[in-house]
């Protein structure tokens, strides 16, 4: 006992050695470029010449005139309404119909079925709805016309209107089915001795799924509102590759118009203040996130 | 069964299956209109787009490996595989030490490594810029690898800090009975016993860092340096209209992590769902 104790301090210590390579990549890599973005973002600077000027708020200032940032963050927002629609609450309902199947096989084909675009990455999907939305050789065209529907086609990724509900729509394609997983398995958790009660007091599987799946998959359905609309702010992926933010910036999203600002426009000042507006607006998110976690599980 | 269900039962049931089969086929059709694509010579391509490939041949496979997928695909495999070794040991050793010795601060760490799963890539993207040019490193499969096993780290030491936390005590003491070090207990006894967890995280990280494209689109522009996703975008830029090598280029981007998560789903699944609330 006694040698523990003399060589407790010396051997704590050691231990570190354990952690230290994740705290030194996390600290250099994820904390440190957040501090020095706020720094960054009081400059007006030019990385290919390298000058460098303080201007304060400046950045941000013009960031409150630019109608571009505007539009941005409205097109994000935008993102972020349809896909809880259709990620969280129609991702749910359709888990709840899935899981309702009586046949393990259809319950576990289907649910792989829809996931499958979610593990493709987002630049094959956006390429692949790029060709499905081309007016000339694409597959909606030449649907709609199939259809008798032919008078609706259009150049949807070509114009202000359509282009972005049109990658909106594409990234419903792409992730409604792992949101529908991860209910899937949310209900799978309920203890089956619910759902019989449910069934001797008669109650139909609408009134089932209201009084007994909603209520007790509400922190899952939290969860994923978090997770969605945290997503819907990071946007980066599908526009570059479908629209790279055009028409004419109709399809710009605060990640794209960060790129194009820094990298494109050579304002890296101005691309570190609209880094602050997303950093504040994720960690505002994660805070939430955190919160609905944090909160007493529903007890079974 | 069907019977108790009544008429309306029924007519309920058969509206759900074409509901589900209907969704089923708005999933699969423009993939498998991706793969036959890549079979297609430009002139059927914009012809009838529901046309079978007249000629079933691997002609723009070819064209699309020789212009450069060769290229990405290696890249993508080594940046893939080493990021993902680098990533599971640095993760696993983290939650070894959070969990199971007794270290100084430990509360304090946990928080500040777990924290950075709240740190979205995009925020750090200028500072880091500056940064690995300041390095050096900028441009090259460094840059690549440090990005990815460094904002992969929090998600993963979370996975399997969380399922360590769950190991009996007992465990530990037995190592410390047969007298085997700290180093020796984690290789032999922990890191075997996380097995199940470990498969899961090396499984999300292959899909992570396989299809990432912010990172891989700002920091490397070679093509001896661009990952898949990248490349794709400039065999479509470089091209011009030759799109059924496109098409072949997105199927060889895309078969991989498919057969990935059929043949690891569970794996992938426990993981996804852990990660997302436990």
């Amino acid at each position: 006992m006694r040698t523990i104790f003399r060589r407790a301090p010396f051997q704590r210590a050691l231990g570190l050695a354990w952690v230290i390579p994740a705290l030194a990549l996390v600290g250099v890599f994820v904390y440190l470029p957040l501090v020095q973005n706020f720094g960054f973002s009081t400059l007006k600077w030019d990385i290919y010449s390298g000058s460098q000027e303080y201007v304060g708020l400046g950045n941000y200032r013009k960031l409150i005139e630019d109608p571009v940032f505007w539009s941005s963050f409205g097109n994000n927002l935008l993102y972020a309404v349809v896909s809880i629609a259709f990620q969280v609450f129609g991702a749910l309902l359709l888990a709840a119909l899935v899981e309702s199947i009586r046949s393990e096989r259809w319950r576990r084909g289907l649910r792989a079925i829809y996931f499958i675009p979610s593990a493709i990455s987002l630049t094959v999907a956006g390429l692949l709805f790029y060709f499905v939305y081309e007016p000339n050789l694409g597959l909606l065209n030449h649907a709609l016309e199939a259809v008798g529907l032919g008078r609706f086609g259009q150049s949807w990724l070509g114009q202000g209107d359509t282009a972005m509900l049109a990658i909106i729509a594409m990234s419903q394609w792409q992730g409604f089915g792992y949101s529908t997983l991860l209910f899937a398995v949310a209900i799978q958790r309920i203890p089956s001795e619910i759902y019989g009660a449910a069934a001797i007091d008669g109650t139909g599987p609408i009134r089932r799924f209201v009084h007994v799946t909603v209520p007790l998959v509400r922190e899952m359905t939290g969860l994923m509102m978090m997770v969605t609309i945290s997503g819907a702010f990071q946007v980066f992926n599908e526009v570059m590759v479908m629209t790279g933010g055009g028409p004419d910036n109709s399809t710009q999203v605060l990640g794209t118009w960060l790129y194009r600002s820094g990298f494109v426009r050579n304002n890296f000042g101005y691309a570190a203040a609209i880094a602050t507006v997303l950093f504040v607006i994720t960690l505002g998110i994660a805070m939430a996130q955190l919160w609905v976690t944090r909160r007493r599980r529903v007890e079974w | 069964m069907v019977s108790r269900l009544g008429f309306l039962g029924v007519i309920a049931r058969l509206f759900m299956w074409v509901f589900l089969l209907g969704l089923a086929v708005v999933v699969l059709y423009p993939l498998l209109w991706m793969a036959l694509n890549g079979f297609k010579t430009n002139a059927e391509l914009f012809g009838n787009p529901f046309a079978l490939p007249v000629d079933w041949s691997f002609e723009n496979y070819r064209k699309a490996w020789n212009r450069g997928v060769s290229n990405y695909l290696t890249t993508s495999v080594l940046v893939t595989v080493t990021s993902t070794i680098a990533t599971v040991f640095v993760s696993a050793w983290a939650a070894y030490g959070l969990t199971r010795v007794n270290i100084p601060f430990s509360k304090a760490i946990t928080s500040v490594i777990l924290g950075g799963l709240m740190l979205a890539p995009t925020v750090a993207l200028v500072p880091l810029v500056k940064m690995f040019q300041a390095m050096g490193l900028y441009n090259s499969f460094w840059a690549l690898l440090i990005l990815y096993t460094a904002f992969r780290v929090p998600f993963t030491t979370f996975l399997i800090r969380a399922y360590m936390l769950d190991l009996p005590r007992e465990v530990d003491e037995a190592a410390d009975v047969d007298g085997a070090g700290r180093w020796t207990a984690f290789w032999r006894i922990i890191l075997p016993m996380c097995k199940p967890i470990i498969t899961s995280t090396i499984l999300l990280h292959i899909l992570f860092a396989w299809n990432e494209y912010l990172f891989a689109m700002v920091f490397t522009s070679g093509s001896g340096v661009q990952t898949l996703p990248v490349g794709l975008t400039s065999l479509m830029s470089k091209h011009g209209t030759d799109f059924p090598v496109v098409f072949a280029g997105m199927v060889i981007a895309a078969v991989p992590v498919v057969l990935l998560f059929f043949f690891g789903q569970r794996y992938i699944v426990k993981g996804l769902a852990d990660g997302i609330g436990k």
